[in-house]
């Protein structure tokens, strides 16, 4: 196990500031495709395979890309983008976490039915937790006690204690459950479940199912309604929820749990990112190859820029 | 609403939760000749096919977290039974009680199977397509995860008229098998409005006085049509079909674009993560078999899931209640159809190396559930249980 006492890290990035690009992977495309601010792709990265779930360290100097197809994590520098490194043996990474330690790296390998830890300062394996089938979604609380895990093919969310070193809960939710997000106050967590479609909400204190939030934009049947990824603002009002093959994002009131819009965007949305004063929000459309960007005042889409093949998440270098 | 338990277990809190077993059986035959090699020619064998017990181990393995949380352990009883012990083992595993005897049995076994068996026990079919299992010959106490002959050949037809290929030549082989898929395929093609320009037999032969029955061009010539819809259940005659017809037209059903309940080039909605741990434990590609017996294995988990428990009764119950919602790897959720039993699910419509389509096609649509546009509808279905 890690030893309770971690190195203080220091927090100083570098004299470059934040580019305010977007960094794109293309699962198929076997790419990074950067966007920037004023939305054009300016640079694409040839990376490894399969790239899926993307990122930043503690500070945002460099940035983590799980390769599925090469059982490896990539690690970019933010300012030069160049490979600086790589965490390898990782099965078949999917999405992951940064713990708040900023040295445990949380990671849910999709084929091992496992979320596993590593240490990505010296690429080490701490250590892994048993989940249901197809582990995606992993999401760490602030105060760095509780990993949760989805597992898409179990139906449930796995609760982790990393103290405890045990997997303290197994949470029935819906129909494949595939991403989180935690409310600012850390009381609510979102999960979407993309056969269902529909989000549960778990409380944290209890770790009970306490609601649910269904979506239908006019003109779907409720099979295509696929929701993946969510995220939710900042001051905790508003929550956007990427529909899947219904190819529009929801946007939620976060207090009245209700939908107040569909915002058409590209085909079987899934990825999303806000911008850090929130005004844009960044969808990765992976059917349509492309990202749509919408202003989130006016709920429009101002636009759409293609991409890769298959864009799955998006990081956005402005903080 | 969606239904669905609210179930969270502590498993520090309260660890003391006695562990039930979930025993789901597997019921196949000793030597079944279905799974022996089929040469059609020296060292040629066209068609093998491997027991799915595969499929139904991987289900059971997926279903271990699951069972974790729900305090129920999760047994798959492999048995292989002799014709003439077949009664014997058959009773013996009844008394067994196992949640559901999955069965992968020669039609006149599965007849005898269905006979000795009863309302308390369950059968879920994973092989059989005929559509007679979902029709005159129905049970109560059967379902069907393996897609039935009739969804298959919609399937196909729907395809067809998505495409405007409306005329179809339908050619078919000699055997029972294929005389009744015929007659499938001319139900499919009436049901979505293509025409069947002609239908010929074809025959195994090459005696000159039938060569209008074993020669390719004479038997796809003389007719206009947009595609060959052929039906050889044997496989030997056919392979010789695709590039040989007199029209330059494509050949679906047998060869070319066919109908299958699974494929293991799938590669959406999760079906890449299936098929690669299926590779793993097996070592091979998941078939469609492969598939009848998994996705049985984890109706039966979400059945226990649903029932909240795994005492027989209720999951029997659960297994055939319209909130049923399994995950069937194909993009939408299944359960079973109330009035034949047949598990509703998408039909992939592939080639031997790239899924084409998946149907329900976009724009067939249905009242109530558009997978129901595949099959037997509940007003057309024969099935009076």
């Amino acid at each position: 196990m890690l030893v309770s006492a971690i190195m203080a890290l220091s927090v100083t990035r570098n004299a470059t500031a934040e580019t305010g690009n977007a960094i794109v992977p293309n699962e198929r495309g076997d790419s990074l495709s950067i966007l920037s601010p004023d939305l054009e792709v300016i640079q694409t990265i040839e990376t490894c395979a399969r790239p899926r779930g993307i990122h930043f360290n503690a500070d945002r100097s460099s940035f983590f890309v799980g390769c599925a197809d090469d059982d490896m994590i990539a690690i970019y520098d933010t300012a030069t983008l160049e490979l600086v490194g790589r965490i390898r043996g990782v099965s078949a990474p999917e999405t992951f976490d940064l713990h708040p330690d900023g040295r445990r790296l949380i990671v849910s390998n999709e084929e091992d039915a496992a979320a596993s830890v590593y240490d990505v300062e010296t690429g080490e394996f701490l250590t892994d937790y048993l989940t249901g089938e197809e582990p995606e979604g992993v999401q760490v609380t602030s105060d760095g006690r509780l990993v949760f895990v989805a597992s898409e093919a179990a139906n449930l969310v796995h609760v982790i204690d990393l103290e405890a070193d045990a997997v303290i809960a197994d949470i029935l939710v819906d129909t494949r459950p595939r991403r989180f997000a935690l409310t600012p106050d850390e009381a609510e967590l979102w999960v979407s479940a993309e056969l269902a479609g529909i989000v549960n909400i778990i409380d944290v204190g209890t770790l009970k199912l306490v609601g649910d939030i269904p979506f239908l934009p006019t003109g779907f049947r409720p099979e295509q309604v696929t929701p993946v990824d969510l995220v939710i603002t900042a001051d905790g009002q508003r929550a956007y929820v990427a529909l899947g093959r219904a190819n529009h994002v929801a946007v939620v009131d976060v207090p009245t749990r209700k939908v107040i819009d569909y915002v058409l965007v590209g085909s079987r949305a899934w990825g999303l990112a806000l911008t850090v004063d929130e005004k844009r929000l960044f969808v990765a459309n992976g059917l349509s190859d492309d990202v749509t960007v919408i202003d989130t005042e006016s709920l429009k889409p101002i636009a759409s820029i293609p991409v890769g093949r298959v864009p799955y998440d998006i990081l956005i270098d402005d903080r | 609403m969606i239904a669905r338990v609210f179930a969270c277990l502590m498993l520090l809190t309260c660890p003391a939760v006695a562990q039930d077993v979930a025993a789901i059986a597997y019921l196949g035959l000793e030597d079944d000749p279905y799974y022996e090699p089929q040469p059609v020619y020296t060292g040629l064998s066209l068609r093998d096919r491997e027991r799915p017990l595969d499929g139904a181990r991987l289900g059971v393995r997926d279903s271990r977290v699951l069972g974790r949380a729900l305090g129920v352990k999760f047994e798959l009883i492999e048995v292989l039974a002799t014709p003439e012990g077949f009664t014997d083992v058959l009773s013996d595993l009844k008394a067994t009680q196992p949640l559901a005897i999955l069965i992968d049995l020669p039609a006149k076994l599965m007849a005898q199977a269905v006979a000795e068996t009863g309302s308390d026990d369950l059968l879920i079919n994973i092989r059989d397509g005929s559509d007679r299992w979902r029709g005159p010959d129905c049970a109560p106490h059967l379902l069907h995860t393996a897609p039935s002959d009739a969804m298959r050949s919609d399937a196909l037809a729907q395809y067809l008229r998505s495409r405007g290929w409306d005329d179809v030549l339908l050619v078919h082989g000699p055997t029972e098998a294929d005389i009744a898929q015929a007659a499938t395929a001319r139900t499919s093609a009436a049901k979505f409005g293509l025409k069947i320009v002609d239908q010929r037999a074809f025959e195994l032969t090459n005696d000159p006085r039938r060569r209008n029955k074993s020669n390719i061009a004479l038997l796809t010539g003389g007719a206009r049509y947009d595609t060959v819809w052929l039906i050889d259940d044997q496989g030997d005659f056919g392979r010789y079909l695709p590039y040989a017809t007199y029209a330059p037209r494509p050949v679906i059903g047998s060869e070319g674009l066919g109908p299958h309940a699974w494929h293991w080039t799938f590669e959406r909605y999760g079906a890449p993560q299936l098929n690669q741990r299926f590779r793993r434990v097996a070592d091979r590609d998941m078939s469609s078999d492969d598939w009848a017996a998994w996705v049985a294995t984890k109706v039966i988990a979400e059945a226990v899931v649903g029932a909240g428990t795994a005492d027989r009764g209720a999951v029997h119950r659960a297994l055939r209640a319209p909130e049923l919602s399994v995950d069937l790897y194909k993009g939408v959720r299944g359960n079973f159809r109330d009035w034949d039993g047949q598990l509703r699910q998408p039909i992939l419509l592939a080639t031997q190396n790239a899924v084409i389509a998946v149907a329900p096609i976009d724009g067939f649509e249905h009242q109530f559930d558009t997978l129901d546009t595949l099959g037997p509808d509940r007003d057309d279905s024969t099935c009076k249980r």
